[in-house]
């Protein structure tokens, strides 16, 4: 435990300055990539107005999330009056092809029953007008927006997903996690240039970052069809990225479970071996091999490898965020020679320590891994550790100050640099944007202290 | 590729649409029952017979507003920019980290010894275990952890959503850890889902404030004219502009609530002989328990704007009758009007002309106006997310606002003269013969009697009508938040937000003002918007288009 959380050896009673936001955030903004799709927080006005704010900053981009505005009486009596309301306003105004609920902590500490509400919504709506709604449980004392963006992933696939013939509508479903738009349509072109229909579940990558043509869309163009979900239950095979998964909460499982299709699982592909392992599983999937313009990406990657080896062997650096982009990063890190010293996030779904420790970085030793912790522990961890740089989100910056390091960003949310939703982590194109910037702000850092201020290569 | 001329297609200046119109195409996709709430909410401004407008009034659910809630307005208006304070949201993780370090207040300590909290954000981060059975234990310990780890002046307790809900009794732990480690300890029932919008917030905030810690400070404030500034929240370091303005003036301003303010301020306030009040909206009503209990009377200022900073000033030195006072300031105001119009000079030329609306707020929609003004830009409409009707019509109006429910549930303090403390600045005669040269205590004319006939003011407007709006009056700058900033700039629309200013600012103040007037020329001259064909191109004739591109 941290100096500053020493309590006399009990854990701290409050988190200061926390690694992780909440439940309904992620769900938000997972419905974000479904197509047609309006997201709905069952609670009071002000989570939707937080949640808007946070994601609009992050990807400045409009992010619409509808509520059922929750009123003192709601709170007291239950929120089925404005749940209905809420669902018919929404309806009219956008015309959507789905409702994807999240509930707020307080709609759960009421306990208010949402399978009856949306039963008594459906009855007093006119069939055919009623867009299909969809539900997911994440209150916000029950863990992260990452864990809240995998409930609505599951939610999903529970409420949609068909089984069918073997492959008859998608050779792959790729739960791809809390990556970026940009991570997204790599992905899209990865997956399409081996041939393989695919189903990506969720694809903000149009949603969270559209172009701008003079014509304001109210439900932004693109996301994954509704039909493409249902279908994804007779998809020849899933691969989901991550491992920190609480129970139940395995997209890849769950749509095993319900539609019987074979689940892959893979930490994000960062780094070269990651990268390898993925392509590895499209070769076997689509009976091709790697195409030649991958093969030449990864080509580069290794000589960026060798070009920067001199600027990173040895450096240390602090990784934190969501628990999986943390340990993605990590086993990179370890490719180019810089040590994780620390590795942590707010979330404590014991994934995270349990995937760092199968990887060569944690056999390597020298690796602090702090779950459930905050960035008052990652300070404290990071001093102690002599850190050379931090990477991570926005959020770190008062730390990277403190210990005049420099901050490379990725994650969310990244508030203070324009193109959040441009940063690539996936791949070897985003490994090979992620070992730029790490080598460029260790060198620029080297350079603004160096006497002549500048450096040959 | 169309071509684009980036130097002509600039922001041209539309004529407006007839209002009565405009309003009519709000109002239409309503269905019937929406359409009769929200028309009250929208008035065509006449200021020879003012319209009543509906304001503070719940938002109807699955309709996106641009508001947040009474936590929001407690912990992160109101308590939020005071840096000595250390603040605890009691609940699970969320609000606290949304509330984190988003609203740009800037505080500067005195010395290396002071403190500042304002970079920390503490929260219970309640668990469902603490949902089940409780969580004052864990508040009760987060609150030792606080005071063990910093030793602060006072530390301040926010109840989100749940708390109200599971019955932790947050006030009876605070005076419980108050008389333990024996600072001041109090907390605030701010749950979100009180009262319409964050302005239940600011009043549960300013409603503690007033007791737990106004008053309190026994040590005497130096100077001969002692101001108090309310209102006033620092963003962009606005606060920072106008502390420097009264110290040139000579003017001793004791506090600010809440801009770049500590604990120590807030318990001395009762020492000033004169409230300046800058956002009505979120604390006239302390102004008012003020002058009850300490006889300081209250006037309403406007620091947004050249013109109106002078004016402030001027009333300040009227108030105090000082021949010395009034010299400093004159020659204050004469240095920064000549200063500002040099810039306006610049500016204006490159502006003159273009429209704006102003969506935001509970005072800045009126505020700004001023600042448009001097670089002539016209307000075509406007509209506060969260005010109530005496913003709109002014103070006249107070004696006829329907008490609803949600109002019912922020407590209302009753005030006596304090037996001790209580001094009348001024006597009843002196009120009176400064009435007689029109100088009023006590009033705010609010925004709509200063907008131009046949004007729009929009209360609480929603996403759908903020886009018609767009369509049909096609402004070179709409003002509002980040949560409609890039809807509206995907309209070909710059977006000015006056929440954060961008990230720009000061803007309070003449200084404030330059830097206003160069970030407006910024925006809506910026070649940008030439390469965006908005929809009311799209959808001209052929010809007026190739005419467009022949420009």
């Amino acid at each position: 435990m941290s100096a500053a959380h020493d309590t006399g050896g009990a854990p701290a009673a409050a988190t200061q300055n926390a690694c992780k936001a909440c439940m309904p955030l992620g769900a938000c903004m997972a419905y974000r990539g479904v197509e047609g799709a309006v997201p709905f927080l069952h609670g009071p006005q002000g989570c939707a107005t937080y949640m808007r704010r946070f994601l609009i900053g992050h990807f400045r981009e409009p992010v619409d999330i509808a509520c059922s505005s929750f009123s003192e009486e709601t709170a007291i009596f239950g929120g089925a009056a404005d749940i209905h309301t809420g669902l018919a306003n929404v309806t009219r105004a956008y015309h959507p092809a789905m409702i994807g609920i999240a509930t707020t902590c307080l709609a759960e500490t009421i306990g208010d029953d949402m399978t009856m509400m949306l039963h008594q919504h459906a009855e007093k709506t006119e069939e055919g007008n009623a867009p299909l709604v969809v539900a997911a449980a994440t209150p916000s004392y029950s863990g992260t927006h990452a864990d809240g963006f995998h409930a609505a992933v599951c939610a999903l696939v529970n409420a949609l997903a068909e089984s069918g013939a073997c492959g008859e509508a998608a050779d792959v479903v790729c739960f791809t996690n809390l990556v970026s738009p940009a991570d997204l349509r790599y992905l899209k072109d990865i997956l399409a240039d081996f041939g393989l229909s695919y189903v990506l579940l969720p694809d903000y990558s149009e949603t969270l970052d559209r172009p701008t043509a003079g014509e304001y869309e109210k439900i932004p163009k693109g996301g994954v069809p509704i039909d493409a979900i249902r279908g994804a239950g007779s998809a020849r095979a899933s691969i989901t990225f991550g491992a920190a998964f609480r129970p139940g909460q395995h997209p890849g499982t769950a749509l095993l479970d319900k539609c019987g299709v074979p689940a892959r699982s893979m930490g994000l592909p960062v780094g070269i071996r990651a990268s390898d392992l993925f392509l590895r599983h499209l070769e076997e999937l689509s009976g091709r091999a790697t195409p030649e313009k991958h093969t030449a990406e990864r080509g580069r990657l290794i000589d960026t490898y060798v070009d920067a080896h001199k600027y990173l062997y040895g450096r240390r650096a602090v990784v934190y965020g969501e628990e999986d982009l943390v340990v993605g990063i990590a086993s990179f890190l370890d490719e180019i020679g810089v040590v994780p010293v620390v590795c942590a996030s707010g979330g404590r779904s014991g994934g995270m320590a349990q995937a760092l420790s199968g990887t060569t970085a944690m056999q390597r030793g020298g690796i602090q891994v702090l779950e459930d912790s905050d960035f008052v522990d990652i300070g404290e961890a990071a001093e102690a550790a002599k850190a050379d740089l931090l990477i991570g989100n926005s959020r770190g910056v008062g730390l990277a100050r403190r210990l005049d390091i420099p901050l490379v960003r990725v994650g969310m949310p990244v508030h203070d640099r324009i193109g959040a939703q441009r940063i690539q982590h996936l791949g070897y194109r985003g490994t090979q944007s992620l070992c730029d910037r790490i080598v460029n702000a260790l060198i620029a850092r080297d350079q603004e202290r160096s006497e002549p201020g500048y450096m040959t290569m | 590729m169309p071509e684009t001329d980036t130097d002509n297609l600039l922001n041209r200046v539309e004529p407006a649409p007839d209002p009565e119109t405009a309003k009519e195409s709000l109002l239409k996709s309503y269905p019937i029952k929406v359409a009769r709430k929200r028309t009250k909410h929208m008035v065509v401004n006449n200021p020879a017979a003012a319209p009543v407008i509906q304001a503070n009034a719940r938002t109807i659910p699955g309709i996106i507003t641009q508001r947040g809630c009474s936590y929001a307005g407690c912990k992160g208006v109101v308590l939020g920019p005071t840096r000595d304070i250390v603040n605890i949201t009691h609940g699970p993780i969320g609000c606290g980290y949304y509330s984190w370090l988003t609203r740009r207040n800037q505080t500067r300590t005195e010395s290396d010894q002071d403190h500042n909290y304002i970079p920390y954000c503490f929260s219970t981060d309640m668990q469902e275990q603490e949902i089940v059975f409780g969580g004052e234990k864990k508040l009760e310990a987060a609150i030792q952890e606080a005071y063990d780890l910093f030793h602060p002046k006072a530390i301040a307790v926010f109840a989100t959503c749940p708390v109200g809900l599971i019955g932790d009794d947050i006030h009876q732990v605070s005076k419980r850890m108050r008389e333990k480690l024996g600072i001041n300890v109090f907390a605030f029932s701010c749950e979100g889902y009180r009262g319409v919008s964050q302005s239940a917030g600011h009043h549960i905030a300013n409603n503690q404030l007033f007791k737990h810690v106004i008053g309190r400070g026994t040590t005497p404030v130096e100077g001969k004219f002692r101001i108090n500034l309310l209102g006033e929240y620092n963003i962009g370091g606005d606060a920072f502009v106008l502390e420097d303005l009264f110290e040139r003036c000579g003017i001793t301003l004791v506090s600010t609530f809440s801009g770049n303010s500590t604990v120590d301020g807030f318990e001395r306030a009762h020492m000033a002989d004169l409230n300046c009040v800058m956002c009505h909206r979120s604390i006239n009503y302390v102004a008012d328990m003020i002058e009850k209990k300490y006889g300081i009377p209250w006037f309403k200022v406007n620091f947004i704007g050249a013109n109106s900073s002078a004016k402030s000033l001027r009333r300040i030195a009227q108030y105090f009758e000082n021949e010395e006072l009034t010299a400093r300031t004159e020659q204050v105001i004469a240095e920064e009007t000549a200063k500002a119009a040099a810039v306006q000079g610049r500016i204006r030329p490159r502006c003159e002309g273009k429209t704006a609306m102003l969506f935001v707020g509970g005072s800045r929609a009126h505020h700004y106006q001023d600042l448009f003004k001097e670089i002539g830009m016209k307000t075509v409409a406007a509209g506060y997310e969260f005010a109530h009707r005496d913003d709109y019509e002014g103070r006249r109006v107070l004696p006829d606002i329907k008490v609803d429910a949600d109002s019912r549930n922020i407590e209302e303090l009753s005030v006596e003269p304090d037996a001790e403390l209580y001094n009348p600045r001024k006597s009843a005669d002196d009120i009176a013969a400064y009435k007689a040269r029109e100088f009023h205590f006590n009033d705010y004319d609010g925004m709509m009697p200063e907008m131009e006939e046949g004007t729009l003011s929009i209360d609480d407007i929603s996403h759908h009508e903020t886009e018609r709006l767009i369509e049909m009056y096609r402004p070179a700058v709409f003002c509002a938040g980040i949560k409609e900033k890039y809807a509206v700039q995907k309209m070909g629309v710059p977006c000015k937000q006056l929440h954060s200013y961008d990230y720009g600012g000061p803007y309070a103040g003449f200084q404030g003002a330059m830097n206003f007037y160069e970030d407006i020329d910024r925006m809506v001259n910026a070649r940008a918007w030439a390469f965006i064909d908005p929809p009311w191109k799209k959808r001209t004739s052929p010809q007026l288009t190739a005419h467009y591109g022949d420009q």
